[in-house]
């Protein structure tokens, strides 16, 4: 650190003598600086860590409520059996193909009082305009609107082909933007920056425009409106979360049924046709190509561009051969303990294919090649692949559903049909965008503050008919001070470490009895190393443990971890004396699951469902999950709840009681 | 006792390291090796990182660092204790030569003499190191800020 300043002093000076000190300082400042800023980096990149690992997590688990689901469509023939309530869609029969905007015009009625936009078909630019006035101003658009709206969309899509040819040839810049995860704000930032879309100002939005956000179907009704007045200008590429077994889980359908407390099965059977009906891929000048996840070692642009893209409304099961279906009966029932590499799964009596899509394959290898589940992998790969710097593909094993893709992977596509370069999205980027693959692959994630306030940008492309990319990146705020780092790396952490503390409740007991393993003589404490190897079996998330653990649990002066502090904070939402401790943790491991079935079981949306009706689906889906709960325990608990003793509980309030709540917080509001 | 300690050092680089990489494939990016050198609890200044940097191997064209060249390096680092914090006495010293305090041109002069500071790293020292009515950086303060925040967080000891 001295040695320059050192050679310097040969006068021994006081003016001399104090600049050396100004510059001793300077670096010890810079040092120390460096060194803060280094420690919250790191704990920014943890946060998102732990954000991006649970919601990976959940996407697995996703897939397990998809097989419970499929399990009860094959293995439950009783008359009588609530499992009959899944075997129709939770939605009602289909919308009525010949169901015109005049057909709602006369059935739905639009009261004098509503104030909002009224439309009038065919769309122009002044209803455009009223919707973003209105969705800016917190309005919500009338049904009888909506059900047109998708109705039309529908229609127009209809026509379109599965893959879009655009060319540049005549218009400047083509914008492409990412998920938008229902993020009204950033979408309206995007049209505040970059103009409305209009023929000289051309946009692809390339997937994920619901779940997760609160105004999913705001986003959408905006992007249909500007589908059916510029068609030719304004594309959709379907995404992953474009699918109605997400929306289950992901909060679109719950946000749809909130807002639309009359209409909302009609306007999710719509939807559902609607999103199977977006196109699926984008091709600028036959040189870029635009698709929501990636692309496959077996993808194939033609045979996609050919099939029947609306046959697939959902990607979440693979179809099913007629053959197979027959099989089945005959197979023992498959019951396994949830796992989380599926790729590793192996089902009792029953081996699976995973295929380089992941997803387990119905078995029959000597069956000849279903067209219907080729179909279902080649576009389940390009809208769930991602990216990764090692040359190969594999299972995408931490979604559990499509596939890693090297660089030879997109070499050799581009070979094939001769293309220059790759947007994609689907994956959450800091920067709002990446670019991998040596320049041909960019990511392009428009969601800003994904995760948390503050958590990452947002960005878009904007495309030059030189077909040379251009980030623009930005970042929604709620505050009108900027927030310093420091601020919001500790805004970041806090919610992530909330998000993983209500993980490790829900897995109480396990964690529990891990750490007995290790702790042989009963102390109650283990050293660092096993409590990190503990928390990572049970909770198979991939974390840094360590330097977690100062957060999570206290550790005594002799460098050992209370283990049972981990959960010293947090408790149940309402004391449920009646509920032995693990059905209570299972109840709040799976309560979105279980908010999930019960929306579908309650086909009115009550928020009432009979006791019969919960006992059957609990029991089937403990016994799917391996679980072993006593039969009468669950229900003592339930006629516990059922307060004014009519046979029905509310269900809300009943998985209410199973949210966990952090001790120095007040009930969540959420 | 003495295989322990070494083993459980390097859990600890493993998992620093492996916030950082981004594709679970045990690489990083080595402009991301002085920030994980340094959330490691170590203190070096930038010339100390790029001697570090000398010694392991990086992978070209690309600048990535693949952590079985990483860790027996920074084991090392680890078990030698090189790089520790100065001594609070130490930086006091050097200030108090200073009145206690620095005036906002001095504290950008700080910033762009010694190792100098990208105009990103100065914009947030300015940010946070300045009192905003003063318009300079008292250093009690200054410490307070940075020293308070570590050992709330931060659970290293090595």
């Amino acid at each position: 650190m001295g040695s320059i300043i050192g050679t310097m002093g040969c006068s021994s000076s006081v003016a001399d003598r104090k600049s050396e000190n100004v510059i001793r300082a300077a670096i010890l400042i810079q040092k120390w600086y460096r060194f803060t800023m280094a420690r919250l980096e790191m704990r920014r990149r943890y946060s998102l860590s732990i954000f991006q690992s649970i919601e990976y997590a959940d996407e697995q688990d996703q897939l397990q409520l998809s097989n419970f689901f499929t399990f009860m469509l094959d293995h439950c023939t009783h008359p009588d059996s609530v499992s009959q309530i899944f075997t129709s869609p939770s939605a009602p029969q289909v919308v009525d193909e010949d169901l015109c905007l005049k057909e709602f015009e006369k059935k739905i009625d639009v009261p004098d009082s509503y104030y909002g936009p009224r439309l009038s078909f065919p769309l122009t630019v002044e209803d455009a305009n009223a919707l973003l006035h209105a969705f800016r101003n917190e309005q919500l658009l009338h049904a009888r609107y909506v059900l047109q709206l998708l109705s039309e969309t529908r229609r127009v899509l209809k026509e379109m082909p599965n893959i879009t040819h655009l060319s540049t040839s005549y218009s400047k810049e083509i914008t492409v933007c990412g998920d938008l995860h229902g993020n009204l704000d950033d979408l309206l930032l995007i049209f505040y920056k970059n103009g409305l879309p209009s023929e000289q100002n051309r946009y692809v939005f390339n997937g994920d425009f619901v779940d997760r956000g609160k105004n999913s179907m705001e986003i959408l009704i905006i992007l249909f409106a500007f589908l059916l007045i510029y068609p030719n200008d304004l594309h959709l590429n379907r995404g992953n979360h474009e699918d109605y077994i997400m929306n289950l889980r992901y909060g679109f359908t719950k946000e749809v049924s909130k807002k639309y407390k009359d209409h909302w099965k009609q306007i999710l059977c719509l939807l559902r046709d609607v999103f199977s009906w977006l196109p699926l891929a984008t091709i600028i000048d036959s040189k870029v190509l635009i698709l929501h996840g990636g692309i496959s070692d077996t993808t194939d642009l033609d045979f996609l561009n050919a099939l029947e893209r609306n046959k697939l409304k959902s990607l979440m099961r693979p179809p099913k051969s007629v053959k197979e279906r027959q099989d089945q009966t005959e197979k023992r029932i498959p019951t396994t303990k949830p796992s989380k590499h599926i790729a590793n799964q192996h089902v009792a009596g029953k081996t699976q294919h995973n295929s380089s899509s992941g997803f387990p394959e119905p078995s029959g290898s000597n069956l000849p090649p279903d067209p219907a589940l080729k179909e279902w992998k080649q576009i389940l790969d390009i809208l769930w692949s991602d990216p990764r710097s090692q040359n190969g593909c594999t299972p995408n094993k931490s979604r559990g559903g499509g596939c890693y893709f090297g660089p030879d992977v997109t070499a050799k596509l581009f070979e094939r049909y001769n293309l220059k370069m790759l947007i994609r999205s689907h994956e959450f980027k800091p920067e709002g965008y990446e670019i991998s693959h040596d320049g041909k692959v960019i990511t392009i994630f428009s969601a800003s503050n994904y995760y948390e306030e503050g958590s990452n940008r947002g960005a878009y492309i904007k495309l030059n008919p030189e077909l040379i990319p251009r980030f623009v990146q930005y970042q929604v705020s709620k505050f009108t001070r900027r927030k310093n780092l420091r601020e919001r790396v500790g805004t970041i952490e806090s919610s992530a470490l909330k998000s993983l503390r209500e993980k490790i409740y829900a897995h109480k007991s396990e964690l529990t009895s891990a750490f007995a393993q290790y702790d042989v003589n009963g102390t109650g404490r283990i050293s660092v190393n096993d409590w990190a190897a503990a928390m990572e079996s049970v909770l198979q998330l991939e974390l840094p443990w360590r330097m977690l653990r100062s957060q999570l649990a206290q550790m005594n002066p002799d460098g050992e971890v209370d283990f049972m502090s981990c959960f010293y904070d947090l408790k149940m939402g309402q004391p449920t004396k009646e509920a032995q401790p693990a059905l209570a943790e299972t109840l709040c491991r799976y309560r979105k699951d279980l908010e999930i079935i019960f929306n579908i079981i309650d086909k009115d949306h009550s928020g009432l469902i009979s006791l019969e009706e919960f006992s059957q689906t609990w029991r089937l889906f403990t016994s799917h999950l391996g679980i072993d709960v006593q039969d009468d325990s669950i229900d003592k608990l339930v006629l516990s709840i059922d307060y004014n003793k009519d046979g029905h509980i509310d269900f809300s309030e009943f998985l209410e009681a199973f949210h966990v709540v952090h001790r120095l917080e007040k009930k969540a509001t959420s | 006792v003495f295989t322990g300690l070494v083993a459980d050092i390097q859990r600890k680089i493993t998992e620093a390291f492996e916030v950082f990489d981004r594709e679970s494939n045990k690489t990083v990016d080595v402009r991301e090796i002085g920030c994980i050198v340094r959330s490691l609890g170590c203190f070096p200044n930038e010339a100390e990182v790029q001697e570090l940097l000398a010694q392991i191997e990086v992978e070209e064209p690309d600048g990535f660092v693949h952590l079985k060249n990483f860790l027996p390096v920074m084991t090392r680092v680890l078990l030698d204790k090189r790089f520790r914090p100065i001594p609070e006495d130490v930086i006091l010293h050097a200030f108090e030569s200073l009145k206690g305090y620095l005036p906002r041109q001095s504290v950008i002069l700080c910033c762009l003499s010694g190792e100098p500071f990208t105009q990103e790293e100065m914009e947030d020292m300015l940010a946070v190191a300045l009192d905003p009515e003063t318009n300079t950086l008292h250093y009690r303060d200054y410490r307070v800020k940075l020293v308070v925040d570590e050992t709330k967080t931060f659970p290293f000891n090595v």
